[in-house]
This record gives C-alpha cells, structure tokens and sequence, in this order.
C-alpha cells in the first residue's frame, strides 16, 4: 500500500492519493494534504466545501453529487475548481478523507 | 545500441527499455501469435511493433498474453487522476499486477477533442503522435465510440506534461465521467451531398458553447449529442446519443424524371429496388413515372439512396431533435424519441441551447446518480418529461399507434 509522508505524519493512501482509512480524518489531514494539491492555504471558503463534504458523507456513507455540493455551498462549480484546482472529486473529497469517488469513465 | 540511440533520439520519457538486450529476450507471446495470422490488420502487430522501442508496449502486450492464458482481464476498475482546472479528459488505468508488469503500473488514457467531422492534415497527426511518443506508450485508438481521439497508457506524472503539450499545438482533452461528452457529427456538408444543414459547424458551436459542461463534471451520468446530416444517420446518433440531431426535410423530395428514366432504361428495378421497400409504400411506378405521396414519406432516405442521381432531399431543410438514446450499460439499450420534429437550419443552434438548459435543469433534479436521460424519461414518463421542460407532446413523439387492441384507454386511467 503507498504511503503518504507529509509535515512528519504518516498516512496510509490508495494509488490516487486518497486516505485509505476514512476514520483517522481530521483538520490536520485536509492541511497536510492540501499541498499535494497545489492549494497553498486553506480559506473558510475551502473548509466550507471540506465540511460540507464530510458531513454528507458521515451521514449518508457516500459523497454528495456534484450539482449537490454548488447548490449548498453556494459556490459555482467553476469556483470551486479555482479552489481546488483537481476539482471537488480528485481535490476537495480527498482532502475531505472521503474514499475515492467511483464513477463510470 | 541501435535501439538505444533511438530511445535518446525521441526524447523518450516513459517506459525505456534498459538496453536492446532486454528486447532480445523478451518472453514470447504464443496466444497473443494467433491475433497476427489472417489478412486483417492486427493489434497485437501494432503493439508488437511499438513494444520495439516502448517499454509501456513490451508489458502491456506480456499483461495481455497473461490475461488470455488466466481468461481474466489484469486492470484495476477506475481511478481518480487528471490535470489542474480539469475534472474530465483522463481516464485513470492501474494493473494489478504491478510488481509483475512495472511499466504499465500506471496505463492512464488521455481522451483529445477531435476535429469536427475527423478531418486532419497528415501534419496534426504527426504532431499528436510525437506528442504521445514523447509522453506516453505511442499507442493511439482513432477513435473512441464517442468520436475522441483516444492516446492510450501513460503515468500520473506524464498526464500535465502531456496535457500542455497537447493545448501548445491547438488541441483540448475531450470529456469524461459524469459529463456533456465530445460531441460529434457525420462529416456533413464537407464531403457529402445529402446533408440537410451544417453539421460540422454545429458540433463545433457546441463544442465552443459547452466547454464548461464538458471539463467540469455536473450532471448525474454522461450526456452525449451527436449530429447527422440526414436520415441515414452515419454517426449513427439514433441509437447512441441522448441527444440526437438528425438531418431532414419538410417539403417534397426533389424529383428529375428524365434520371428516373435513365435508371430504368440502365436495368434498375424501380418497383421491386424502390417501391417494394418502401417502408410506408408511399412510392408507386407504372414503368414510367415514378409517383411520391410525400405525405406519407418517413424520411428514410432509401430511394435517394439507390436512385442518388434523380432524387434528393426537399428545399426546405433542417433537422429533427430526438432525446434519450442509449448503449446497454447499466440498463438495456434505448432508441431515442423524437423531441422537435422540425427545426429550420437556421434556428437550430438557439433551439438546441434552450432546449438543453431546460433539459438539464431537469435531469440534474430529478435524474439519479448514474441515469441516463433516457432512463429517466422511462422512470417518470415521457408526459412528466415534457411538463418538467414544458414541450407540448405532438404525434411525432409517438413512434407507433397502440396495437392491443384488449386494452382500453379508460381501463388505465387515460382518456374518459
């Protein structure tokens, strides 16, 4: 299994980078993993997308859809890209601790 | 060392080969030896050829021969990788075998916006490949079944590199994922006679329209458009697109009777080659002159098909909408239905963008996560579909009358 090593912690993630072990999430995971994603600082408005995605997911055991997550942040999708520059799948989901997102390509 | 200064030469990045030694004894690949036999081209003579100077080539085709001998496919399902601004274009490939097959661990494909209609100079293709050979395996599907150039195997850490690349020499990743596909069209008006309006140049509006639909991935499942020129649908958008735009005419079929006689005069059958298939009979021939009751004409574009040089389509020209085609993916296949039965050439892009915004307001809210349009028009009803975007249903819509005659409309809540 790959690991991650960042600022001295340790974690265990799948081949995209995701955290492999949802429940060891806390704010220091989505800071240690935010670098990795080119995002600099973590703003309110990242934390908002963040815990928003955290609570649906605890909740209903799977990440939100996408038109989801702009309506209850309020954000447009084309924003939330500039805050996570891989999107809210690859960027805002991992550093959110969610497993990867399954899809059809 | 012959192969080796090669490597250098192209500026390799991904999968070089150690040394030409390495080559030498390369397994052989006796199941995959039987792909090559025959008189029809032959992937495995492709890799093959590639695998000369490609490490990624050398394991993928040592993963196949594997996956033929065990009867078991060796890549992983999914993956989450693209590039910065981009939730689409990248479709994420991992072995599962990668301590066994290091150079395909990652087998990233890249999907490349395709020119309207396919046409390239011999130089554009020239400037993709050597794009691909510098970044990736070398290997290319010209095209994908959604009309993308498809650049096949590459790592996490080539998939930037590449992608600017690809943008310095004028071209786009197309879309991925839960998106508006690449749209595509027949090659229309740039080669071919019967095209009702401008194919090429709509795919390329909505292409320009809907960058944001295509890169950023919003709606519950994939969402493709493709365009036809005409009836015969050579993209074949009918049975594959969940928007399809197809070609035809309001008026009469343009009719030369002096070519109808020629055909005759030349041997053609017209009654049992035209009239006999027909698909409403609406043609009739007395060894003459040949009758149209355009009325009853379906746009089949059969007889303008064999008589090509006495018929042709009307003066009146444009196209009709149909909505929720399918492949059998998740549910079974879906033919489309028709949405708009005519629309002027000239109006059709604003019908189009109106048409989908209604469309996808709907679907994103009531649409669940992974249903095709199509699917959801099942789910709720076609009237239900029609309300939400507020379409008024005509006869066009129905493709067939009811036929059981056991049922009767009151019995189910229909008419009074």
């Amino acid at each position: 299994m790959p690991e991650f090593e960042v600022n001295g912690h340790t974690y265990e993630v799948d081949e995209d980078g995701f955290l492999q072990n949802p429940e060891v999430w806390d704010r220091n995971v989505a800071t240690d993993f935010a670098k990795a994603e080119d995002i600099n600082l973590l703003t309110d408005e990242h934390w908002k997308v963040i815990h928003y995605l955290r609570d649906y997911y605890l909740k209903f055991g799977v990440a939100p859809m996408v038109r989801k997550v702009c309506k209850e942040t309020g954000f447009k999708l084309n924003y939330i890209y500039e805050l996570f520059p891989s999107g809210p799948a690859k960027g805002a989901c991992k550093l959110a601790g969610l497993p990867k997102p399954t899809g059809c390509v | 060392m012959r192969l080796a200064a090669r490597q250098i030469d192209c500026g390799r990045k991904v999968g070089i080969v150690a040394s030409s030694d390495d080559l030498d004894v390369q397994p052989e690949t006796p199941l995959l030896k039987d792909l090559e036999e025959g008189p029809w081209p032959s992937f495995v003579k492709e890799i093959k050829s590639a695998a000369e100077t490609n490490g990624m080539s050398a394991d993928l085709l040592q993963q196949l021969e594997l996956s033929y001998k065990e009867k078991q496919g060796h890549w992983k399902h999914g993956g989450i990788v693209g590039v910065r601004g981009y939730g689409g274009g990248v479709i994420g490939r991992y072995s599962d075998l990668p301590e066994k097959f290091p150079e395909v661990r990652h087998f990233h494909t890249l999907r490349v916006n395709q020119p309207a209609g396919w046409f390239y100079s011999s130089d554009a293709i020239r400037t993709i490949c050597d794009i691909w050979e510098r970044h990736g395996s070398g290997l290319t599907n010209m095209h994908g079944a959604t009309g993308d150039i498809i650049l096949l195997g590459t790592t996490t850490e080539e998939l930037e590199p590449a992608f600017n690349e690809l943008t310095a020499a004028g071209f786009d990743l197309g879309g991925s994922g839960s998106a508006m596909r690449t749209p595509s069209c027949c090659v229309g008006e740039g080669r071919c006679e019967w095209s009702c309006y401008d194919t090429m140049k709509l795919s390329y509006d909505l292409t320009q329209a809907y960058q944001d639909e295509m890169h950023r991935p919003a709606f519950p499942y994939k969402f493709k458009i493709k365009c036809s020129g005409c009836p015969n649908d050579c993209v074949a958008s009918i049975a594959r697109s969940d928007l399809a735009v197809i070609g035809t005419w309001k008026d009469e079929i343009q009719q030369d009777d002096e070519a109808v006689a020629e055909y005759a005069a030349s041997g053609v059958d017209i009654q049992r080659d035209v009239c006999d298939h027909c698909p409403t009979r609406a043609m009739s021939w007395d060894g003459r002159h040949l009758t149209i009751r355009n009325e009853d004409c379906v746009r089949c574009m059969h007889c303008i098909n064999v008589l090509h040089k006495a018929l042709r389509p009307g003066k009146e020209q444009g196209a009709v909408i149909l909505v929720g085609a399918k492949a059998p993916i998740v549910q079974g296949a879906l033919l489309a239905s028709v949405l708009v039965p005519f629309v002027r050439k000239e109006e059709l892009l604003d019908t189009l963008k109106e048409l989908l915004s209604r469309i996808w307001d709907f679907w994103g809210e009531y649409g669940n996560n992974r249903e095709r349009v199509g699917e959801m028009i099942q789910r709720l009803g076609l009237a239900n579909f029609l309300d939400g975007i507020g379409l008024d249903p005509v006869p066009q819509m129905v493709s067939e009358p009811r036929d059981n005659p056991y049922i009767y409309a009151h019995d189910i809540g229909g008419a009074k």
